[in-house]
């Protein structure tokens, strides 16, 4: 499962700052970085136009109040929730293999939070007020209201980005030195040097930042649950049904861990494919992930199930109203959809060939991911699209705004995956290390 | 390997980590006392009018009463400025030719009311009913200040949002019983407390519904 011990300090070091610091970026990386580029022009042009305009230029009305904006939110923060629990949860139960994919899943994490960060702002009609959210101090005497889920929200997602950023660095500062020793320019060495604040690898930097990381490591494991249950509050703290559910905060949290692994299975062709680190993220860490992402398809079935038997059991009308709407209604092909890309499709993953295709993999994760966002909008536009009162039930159907925002925050998110995978350690060269002497010891 | 930063950066790290904590908390709050300040909210700034209208002299000295000229203070939202004619009652008797007033004659005379500058602005999302409050225990000093001592206009508190929930959130702090409301230099007695309360139940004041949003803005 890890580097092979024969290839050396050297050689581990060498495959992954050599990339970042002296070979060429190369034909596949521009084109990557120039899609990103023209899909970033594209996010940002729709929020001007949105800013300009205002929020009717989405799809949303009077009854489907929310939509794209926080589905794209919820798909966002979801996503970013996998590289702290890879991170986290595998350091502290001792899954070596986490060492090879790590670093960029919790750049992934950190990006995806900060995506998921701007659509709340943007679905808000005066978006220039966003900051009421804080308690700052003012002369206007406001004060958030914490009752309020949102606010809740609004400090989940602030801790958690702050959290990742912090992790994230704070897992690279090693790596960032050796970049610092290896520059040969001397804007490397400087920005690089920066960057690592001194670190020269003494037996008590080692200690110190062992015991520090590890400390993180506990703290990020309750962000990682508490963040994502929030965002289940922000619906099950409302009364509508379909929303108002006590299984919310905990589906939240395996949705969001299971279309997180799906990305960082993506994440992990790409970085295989434009560093050249076969050896470094093997079919092991695939196979590894698939099993992980079988887990959680099984876990969405049993949600899905669990959802649609309380909702007949409580007997409530108007539950059950929106329940056979779900799977008989307007959106009910896209339910069935969603249930066939998170629940059926996956289990092909049972069988070992499937596990270590890398294509079959792929292929099930993208999947994955469109079927765990398919779940986000739906569990948006049909509660509101049958709520309480029937003369206020509508449907809904997404502009092309929300469409280029959508495909714009992909864009933009694969424009700072490209500078990372350009300027950064994309894969912690001193954990890998730590295997190769383990390995060689063994 | 030459080194790559001389030993002063180890200071220039250190003052980049403190700045990181007390640059944000700082500027919160150095824009927290700038928004309160004067220089945004626009408190104790004479503004200059034409004619150079003296409430110290037409109120402190004459003793001329706020309703001569703000008519509509008790009966609406707005209470009102005085028509030309007004003016006129006294003054087509009385310095009929100081040139401090001939933008009064000219008004007068071409049928066009004088055009006064605003002191005490409220933004627009703001419905402030003068009626409202005189009529319910809070005197014209409470908000504008002691006028009889104001040479030109000023605007006498900050008018902010904080500023208008402190008498909202505890309005038997500054009621007044009904024949003190135009009394310019009223302070609240020492029993106030008791007082308010009292008042409170004379006006038939819900204060539960005061700090509601609704009760200002719409």
């Amino acid at each position: 499962m890890t580097a092979r011990s024969g290839r050396g300090y050297t050689a581990l070091t060498e495959s992954v700052a050599d990339p970042v610091l002296s070979a060429p970026a190369g034909r596949s990386w521009w084109l990557l970085f120039s899609a990103g580029l023209v899909l970033t022009c594209v996010f940002f042009g729709s929020i001007f136009w949105l800013f300009y305009e205002g929020i009717g230029i989405f799809g949303n009305n009077t009854s489907v109040v929310w939509a794209y904006p926080i589905a794209n939110y919820v798909w966002w923060i979801g996503i970013g929730n996998a590289g702290t629990l890879i991170s986290c949860m595998l350091l502290l139960t001792r899954q070596k293999w986490r060492s090879s994919i790590n670093r960029f899943a919790e750049a992934m994490t950190l990006f995806a939070a900060a995506i998921a960060g701007i659509f709340p702002i943007l679905h808000l009609g005066r978006p220039l007020y966003f900051y009421w959210l804080v308690p700052y101090p003012n002369t206007m005497d406001l004060w958030p209201q914490w009752k309020s889920p949102l606010v809740w929200d609004f400090f989940a997602i602030a801790s958690y980005l702050i959290f990742s950023l912090l992790f994230w660095y704070v897992g690279a500062l090693p790596d960032f030195a050796t970049f610092r020793d290896r520059s040969r320019s001397r804007a490397g060495q400087l920005i690089y040097g920066a960057l690592a604040l001194g670190w020269r690898g003494s037996v008590r930097h080692w200690a110190a930042y062992e015991t520090f990381y590890k400390t993180m490591a506990a703290l990020g494991v309750p962000l990682v649950v508490s963040v994502h249950s929030v965002v289940g509050m922000d619906f099950a703290a409302g009364n509508m049904p379909g929303w108002q559910e006590t299984i919310f905060p905990p589906y939240f949290v395996v949705g969001a861990m299971f279309s997180g692994f799906a990305m960082v299975v993506v994440l992990a062709a790409i970085v295989r494919r434009f560093l050249r680190t076969e050896e470094l993220v093997t079919r092991h860490h695939f196979e590894a992930m698939a099993k992980i992402l079988l887990a959680g398809s099984i876990v969405m079935g049993l949600s899905y199930g669990t959802e649609a038997f309380q909702s007949w059991y409580a007997g409530d009308d108007v539950d059950r109203t929106v329940v056979a709407f779900q799977y008989t209604g307007t959106y009910a092909w896209l339910m069935w959809m969603q249930i066939a890309c998170n629940v059926a499709i996956p289990q092909l993953l049972w069988l070992p060939a499937a596990r270590r295709s890398i294509p079959v993999l792929l292929v099930i994760a993208v999947l994955i991911n469109v079927g765990m966002y398919l779940e986000r909008i739906l569990i948006i536009i049909n509660t509101l699209s049958r709520g309480h009162l029937p003369s206020m039930w509508s449907s809904y159907a997404p502009t092309l705004w929300d469409w280029l925002l959508l495909a714009g925050s992909l864009g933009f998110f694969l424009l700072l995956f490209a500078c990372f995978l350009r300027l950064a350690p994309a894969i912690s060269m001193h954990e890998m290390r730590k295997l190769v002497f383990e390995g060689g010891r063994e | 390997m030459p080194q790559i930063f001389r030993p002063g950066a180890n200071a220039y790290a250190r003052i980049v980590l403190v700045c990181l904590v007390t640059v944000p908390v700082i500027s919160i709050l150095v824009v927290y006392v700038v928004m309160g300040s004067s220089f945004v909210t626009g408190q104790n700034v004479f503004v200059d009018q034409s004619p150079p209208f003296s409430h110290q002299h037409h109120v402190g000295a004459l003793g001329i009463g706020c309703k001569m000229c703000h008519v509509s203070v008790e009966k609406s939202a707005f209470a009102g400025l005085p028509t030309t004619h007004v003016c006129m009652t006294c003054h087509s008797q009385i310095w009929t030719n100081a040139p401090m007033l001939a933008p009064v004659r000219a008004s007068m005379a071409e049928d066009k009311p004088l055009k006064w500058r605003r002191v005490n602005n409220l933004p627009d999302y703001v419905f402030f009913d003068h009626s409202a409050h005189v009529k319910n225990g809070v005197g014209c000093s409470s908000c504008h200040g002691a006028v009889d001592t104001m040479p030109l206009m000023e605007q006498a508190k900050p008018l902010t949002m904080s500023w208008c929930l402190s008498c909202h959130e505890a309005p038997e702090k500054m009621l007044r019983p009904e024949d003190q409301i135009y009394n310019l230099h009223w302070s609240p007695p020492k029993d106030q407390e008791e007082k308010g309360k009292a008042l409170i139940a004379h006006y038939a004041i819900d204060p539960k519904h005061l700090i509601d949003c609704s009760v200002c803005h719409r």
